[in-house]
């Protein structure tokens, strides 16, 4: 038995994806281990990003569940619920491929904003914030703080008033995670978080997602292309190709698996030993 | 050397003419030829020849192109470049501002004792109509801020709601004899009660959608007003609204009036005081809310999802339920805006709350800097107040309106005001941020 199916924090269960005729994602299973960073790797266009839609709600799956099982024990079924919802009650955040910063507010507001649903509370639906009550500005103290804590990890303390458009690439994706954290999210989805980044960034990138793993009890589920960070720091792989899944491990057993390198390789199965000599493994 | 600036004066002279004959073709006939019902002639039909304004016009347009591209368009060095310098700088306004809010503050409070002590109470009457048209459409502007500047949802018909508020006013006052002070919150609840009623169905539409139907809105509000007669009465509309009271003094001659009680001598002028700080207070209250709101998680929401719809849901916000409160707060204050017109006008018909309102109304959010506070209460200066004040040029408003729209698009395409100032920061000072990074929304 593989540990991520002892206790999983999200089971996918049958999950189709069409668009009209294409299918983008066929009948895909797998299990997102409790406390585990998972990959979900596979070649351009294999679906990734739509398991990301399906899973925090932006796409309605055609088919197929996504069962979320929250550490005190309350279950979700992600594919009834709308996208808000999904973030506020189930606890599942996620970034984007392509980043979506509030660019015109300061890194401070950014994270601000996503610890919305607890400080409206606290607001009394903006009401006795108007009046600007006790209760609220204790509140906002604490959401000041946590939002400083993230900006401490991150290193972007000395930015916070800043527009977040202003800043480099790197620190935008490495803002846009904090942002996911403040939510306080119990399963954090990452979409190609070390794109476009270079190698010292990426190791800054690894040492935060193993920190966010092991100190915040939060587990990854993260698509990546990176085959160096894949293998680095997920506990758990799961391979896509053209929205099927082809291979399903350790890192280990996956990088070794043929029809995995096949898919990489853009071969069939049967020529992997042949294209493999060829190129030098 | 020669050479070079003979082409460059054979190709401009080229481009002249060839503009100049365009202009021909074009003014030959819309201008040149007049057709007229000529008098004492039995109605005959004549034609006017007016070739003097034609050769005018095709002589500005070739002088013009020829001057423009000798010294800009073809030029090495274009003289506009020097005009670039006249561009303020980012991050001017913001210190501009800091002066210009408590002084402008100072001068709206004192302004009716400045204007009595100048023009005395019969000659500063003029110009208190006037402060009080300004300061309506500065509230309404602040209203509209809340929706268009700070939700990014752009709102083509917001004359609905202050046409709800005045006609939940008059009716109210009209059938059950309701007194402005009753009617004031109701007309606001009324106004925000049809803001949520358009917004369940209108706002998961986007941009330009939103745009038109938003204004279909407010022409059904009025169609709908001018149509049914028996209980709006329809075009004729609705006169005799009461006057508001101050505490229950009511502004008139005789020993109950506000002027006995105060042992003031009865002039018409209080009550236009009165009104002038009635409306200036209303107006301040929105300013107070809407600042208030910024700085409070629903504000930053609205601000988010003006930059990043998809963001929001990710990160949790019900972005349906944030819009409406956006759409229901500006049509709120666009309610209160609308009861306090009809009681300083005492009579209100459709008329009043045509698409132009809208559009002015909406004109001074975007020309004030979508956002900016300050920037409204230019705009409402400068376009109410200016216009008001060259009312003798009534014919000329609409081209000064237009060309004032042009140039302050091309010289400040964000509005006068275009930094955002951010709702928190860990430093306590505050740096304004640049427009170009603050986005505008998409519906
Ligand atoms: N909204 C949509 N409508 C139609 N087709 C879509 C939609 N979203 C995704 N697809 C299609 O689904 C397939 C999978 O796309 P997806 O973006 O999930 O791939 P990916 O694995 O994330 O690729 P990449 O590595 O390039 O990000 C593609 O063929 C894509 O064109
Ligand atoms: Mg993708």
């Amino acid at each position: 038995m593989t540990p991520w199916n002892d206790n999983p924090v999200l089971k996918v269960e049958h999950l189709t994806m069409r668009f009209g005729g294409l299918v983008a994602i066929n009948d895909l299973s797998f299990n997102v281990g409790r406390g585990d960073i998972t990959a979900l790797i596979g070649p351009n266009g294999a679906g990734k990003t739509t398991v990301f839609n399906c899973i925090t709600g932006f796409y309605k799956p055609t088919e197929g569940r996504l069962v979320m099982k929250q550490k005190k024990g309350d279950s979700f079924l992600l594919e009834r619920m709308p996208d808000f919802k999904i973030s506020a009650r189930a606890k599942v955040a996620r970034t984007f491929q392509n980043i979506r910063l509030f660019g015109g507010m300061t890194l401070l507001e950014n994270l601000m904003v996503a610890q919305h649903n607890p400080l409206m509370l606290a607001s009394g639906m903006s009401v006795a914030g108007i009046f600007g009550l006790a209760g609220y500005r204790q509140a906002e103290t604490e959401a000041i703080d946590r939002a400083k804590y993230w900006l401490n990890r991150i290193g972007l303390i000395a930015r916070a008033d800043d527009p977040a458009a202003d800043l480099p690439y790197g620190d935008q994706r490495r803002l846009e995670i904090a942002r996911a954290m403040c939510t306080g999210p119990e399963i954090l989805c990452l979409d190609e978080p070390a794109a476009g980044l270079n190698p010292k960034e990426s190791a800054e990138l690894n040492a935060l997602l193993r920190f966010i793993r092991d100190e915040h009890d939060t587990s990854v589920l993260l698509i990546e292309h990176d085959m160096s960070v894949v293998m680095e720091i997920s506990d758990h792989v799961v391979v896509l190709d053209y929205g099927e899944k082809i291979s399903d491990g350790t890192p280990e057993e996956v990088r070794n698996d043929p029809a995995v390198i096949a898919a990489y390789l853009g071969v069939a199965d049967e020529e992997v030993e042949v294209v493999e000599e060829e190129v030098g493994l | 050397m020669m050479a070079q600036n003979d082409s460059l004066f054979t190709a401009s002279l080229k481009d002249a003419a060839a503009g100049g004959l365009i202009a021909l073709a074009l003014f030959g006939i819309t201008l040149g030829m007049r057709a007229d019902v000529a008098a004492g002639l039995g109605g005959q039909m004549v034609i006017d020849y007016r070739w003097g304004a034609v050769a005018i016009i095709v002589a500005i347009v070739f002088f013009g192109r020829l001057a423009l591209n000798l010294f800009v368009w073809k030029s090495d060095k274009p003289v506009t470049q020097y005009f670039s310098t006249l561009k303020p700088k980012p991050g001017a306004g913001s210190k501009v501002g800091a002066f210009a809010k408590p002084a402008l503050l100072v001068l709206a409070v004192a302004l009716p004792f400045l204007l009595m002590s100048y023009y005395g109470a019969s000659g500063s009457r003029r110009f208190l109509d006037l402060a009080i048209l300004v300061t309506t459409y500065v509230m309404l502007g602040w209203g509209l801020n809340i929706v268009v500047g700070l939700a990014g949802l752009l709102d083509l018909g917001y004359v609905a709601f202050y046409a709800v508020g005045a006609y939940s006013y008059a009716l109210l006052a009209h059938y059950f004899g309701f007194s402005f002070w009753i009617c004031l919150p109701l007309a606001g609840i009324l106004a925000a009660f049809w803001g949520i009623t358009l917004g369940f169905p209108v706002l998961r539409l986007r941009g330009d959608y939103l745009a038109i139907v938003t204004l279909a809105f407010g022409e059904i509000i009025r169609v709908v007003l001018l149509n049914w007669y028996n209980f709006t009465g329809g075009p004729d509309g609705i006169s005799g609204i009461p006057r508001p009271s101050f505490f229950g003094l009511e502004f008139e001659r005789g020993e109950n009036g506000f002027a006995a009680f105060f042992g003031l001598d009865y002039s018409s002028i209080h009550r236009i005081i009165f009104l002038y700080y009635l409306i200036l207070i209303m107006a301040l209250a929105t300013n107070f809310v809407t600042m208030r709101l910024r700085r409070l998680p629903v504000g930053r929401a609205w601000e988010a999802l003006r930059e990043d719809e998809i963001a929001c849901r990710s990160l949790g916000i019900n972005t349906t339920n944030t819009k409406l409160t956006a759409f229901a707060l500006g049509a709120m204050f666009g309610g209160f805006a609308g009861s306090f017109f009809a009681t300083r006008q005492g009579f209100i018909s459709p008329e009043s709350f045509t698409f132009i309102e809208s559009a002015v109304i909406l004109a001074i959010v975007v020309l004030g800097g979508l956002g900016s506070q300050i920037g409204v209460v230019i705009a409402a200066l400068v376009m109410i107040g200016g216009f008001e004040l060259i009312r003798e040029f009534e014919e000329y408003r609409m081209l000064v309106f237009g060309l004032l729209m042009v140039v302050i698009m091309v010289w400040k395409p964000r509005g006068l005001i275009s930094t955002r100032t951010p709702s928190i920061a860990l430093s306590g000072k505050a740096r304004g941020i640049s427009a170009d990074l603050v986005q505008e929304g998409h519906g």
